[in-house]
């Protein structure tokens, strides 16, 4: 079948009354559609009462024909004029019926002031001041917590502060190897090409120990942790909330604090010096790939480590560890405990945990060394 | 061609070695308001998401228009989906795109309209969903009922031939839920689709649909296929006249 152009024709019957009458197939394949402008701007001229709508020699049709109808139909209704339809096909009556039904919503325009008044130094301010603000009443909800956890009087059940631990402990081991190995390698190699221009190459043991146990292993397993544990913690957590559970666990009379924020807490306190331990293992034994490829004998990187090995810089490493620990679990529970209640706010707080962790690491660890320096340790 | 316009035949769907339901066999004609009914938990949902082709079949086939859907390779199955229109339970709405821009997104890809003929179409199936004028709001910023209903809107963006509902009236207060099944019904009435439904609420299935199937969780196949007043009156299975007449029952408590 042929299908014949879509058009439409005004006629004035009388003085008042305008029929529209629609010819042709209205479909989208059409390759050329009246547009609705064409009859605004015939109709601008004419003052009706009333529009009439006849579909008498109109073929097939679409919802491109009725998209136009209801703007007919709109702007009868703008200029004040009856509008009614002829001969319709009794789909798109009712169809018309039902567009027509419900009167247009209208949304109140928001006032926008413009970014540059939105970016003012005040706003800024007092935003960081009430994230401060929540962040410091989280922490002060924890200390309360963890007081009654001493007290012996606290909710927090041993079962979950084991399954936290399994979580961030075991679990965590292939991918702390990965990266531990291989940050002590990237250590040995960066040390290896300075040192081996005063043939002193041998001093590479020294540097990867102390570089491991001092700093790398620890920030490493931090940084990985802080993706991997504190983003699982906003999501759990912030899906609980979305999900209702967090309310039901309050109206236990539960403080969540003691019951899932706590447990979390403390299992990665406790795992972070364990993981720690095993990540500088690793990365001095990855630094001894790389020495043991340049020639420098195990046994004589072993002699030398041990030269370079201290209690006191395995013990830098340890104390920043717990520390660590404690800061990324507080990233990640606050992000969740105050996450909104859709999906996407969950996603939105394991961002935000992860991002706000790796802040707080870095200025923990910037703040670490000044104070170490400081009391020359 | 053959008079149905949905065959299933034979349909066995599980999950891995656990069986939902097995040896369904029904037809869906033309222009018809289909419900597929059941307690929780029966494989409602399932066999929704099994005619959507979400989830392949165990055994059995699944024709649209006496062409297999379970046979048909990825390409075909794009095809014959394009002239659906599907409403999700919980709506289904992009979160990050606006109504306007949700029900914009099958226009883009599939038809050849300017950009004034997808507003003009995006502003005549709001008003046909009673949304006139919400446009330029995001999902989460307009009611649960409206969401339905604005999901609906994009579901019948490309004048679909099947309407597929799950749970339309799951989380609306009996109004909402009312004027949903009747948009429904006149949606169904002028562009003559055919609607099938899933849904547990009684009076939607007695209020709205034409036919009907039951699907047992106890016996794990369907016990029950015909128009749900008669079915309520007549059926053969005293489950299906309890469920139908809101009676409780011993089944139904394990079934759960």
């Amino acid at each position: 079948m042929s299908a014949s152009p879509p058009g439409f024709e005004l006629v004035t019957d009388n003085r008042d009354c305008v029929v529209l009458r629609l010819t042709g197939d209205w479909l989208q394949d059409a390759a050329q559609r009246p547009d609705f402008a064409d009859v605004e701007r015939e109709l601008h001229g004419l003052s009706m009462q009333a529009l009439v709508a006849d579909a008498g020699e109109l073929g097939e049709w679409d919802s491109i024909l009725a998209a136009f109808l209801l703007q007919v139909y709109q702007l009868c209704r703008d200029a004040g004029a009856d509008f009614s339809t002829r001969q319709m096909p009794d789909g798109l009556d009712r169809l018309l019926g039902l567009a027509m039904a419900v009167p247009r919503h209208r949304r109140e325009p928001e006032p926008r002031r413009p970014w540059y008044t939105r970016m003012s130094g005040r706003g800024l301010l007092r935003e960081l001041i009430d994230r401060g603000n929540i962040t410091l009443g989280f922490i002060g909800e924890i200390a309360l917590a963890f007081g009654n956890l001493l007290r012996g009087r606290s909710n927090t059940r041993f079962s979950d502060f084991r399954e936290c631990c399994y979580q961030a402990g075991p679990d965590a081991f292939a991918i702390i190897s990965l990266t531990s190995i291989l940050v002590g390698m990237i250590l040995a190699y960066l040390g290896a090409v300075q040192l081996l221009q005063f043939g002193a190459e041998i001093y590479v043991a020294d540097l990867v120990v102390i570089g491991t146990l001092r700093e790398m292993g620890v920030l490493m397993t931090a940084v990985v942790m802080a993706g991997r544990t504190g983003a699982a913690y906003a999501a759990q957590l912030g899906s609980m909330q979305a999900n209702d559970e967090i309310d039901a666990v309050v109206t236990m009379g539960i403080s969540p604090m003691e019951f899932l924020v706590l447990p979390r807490i403390l299992a990665l306190m406790v795992m972070m010096p364990l993981l720690t331990l095993y990540a500088n293992l690793l990365g001095i034994i990855g630094g001894g790939i790389v020495a043991g490829g340049m020639g420098i004998t195990p046994l004589m990187y072993i002699h030398e480590g041990q030269t370079a090995l201290t209690l006191t810089h395995l013990n830098v490493g340890l104390a920043k560890s717990v520390v660590f620990g404690l800061l990324i679990a507080v990233a990640g529970c606050r992000a969740g405990i105050n996450c909104g209640r859709s999906s996407s706010a969950v996603g939105q707080a394991a961002t935000e945990a992860v991002v706000t962790a790796i802040v707080y690491l870095i200025i923990a660890d910037a703040a670490f060394n000044i104070i170490f320096q400081q009391l020359e340790i | 061609m053959s008079a149905a316009h949905i065959e299933v035949r034979d349909l066995c769907m599980a999950y891995g070695s656990r069986v939902i339901q097995r040896d369904l066999s029904f037809d869906i004609n033309r222009g018809d308001i289909f419900v597929i009914m059941g307690g929780s938990g029966c494989g409602k949902s399932t066999l929704l998401r099994h005619l959507l082709g979400l989830i392949e079949p165990t055994t059995g086939d699944i024709r649209y228009n006496g062409r297999s859907f379970v046979q048909a390779n990825e390409t075909e199955r794009d095809v014959m989906r394009r002239s659906w229109g599907i409403t999700y339970q919980s709506g289904g709405l992009f979160s990050a795109m606006t109504v306007g821009e949700n029900i914009a997104l099958p226009l883009q890809l599939y038809t050849r309209y300017s950009r004034n003929e997808q507003a003009d179409i995006i502003d005549y199936k709001l008003a046909l969903v009673g949304l006139a004028g919400y446009q330029d709001y995001y999902p989460s910023e307009i009611s649960g009922g409206m969401r339905k209903r604005a999901a609906l809107a994009r579901a019948i963006a490309l004048d679909p031939e099947i309407l597929f509902f799950d749970e339309p009236s799951a989380g609306l207060d009996p109004i909402s839920s009312s004027l949903l099944d009747e948009l429904i019904v006149q949606l169904q009435a002028s562009i003559g689709a055919t609607v099938v439904m899933v849904t547990h609420e009684l009076p939607s299935i007695f209020g709205i649909a034409t036919n009907a199937v039951y699907l047992d969780a106890a016996s794990k196949t369907m016990i029950a296929y015909g128009k749900p007043q008669e079915l309520r009156e007549h059926s053969d299975e005293p489950v299906v006249r309890q469920f139908l007449n809101r009676e409780p029952h011993e089944a139904s408590e394990e079934s759960a």
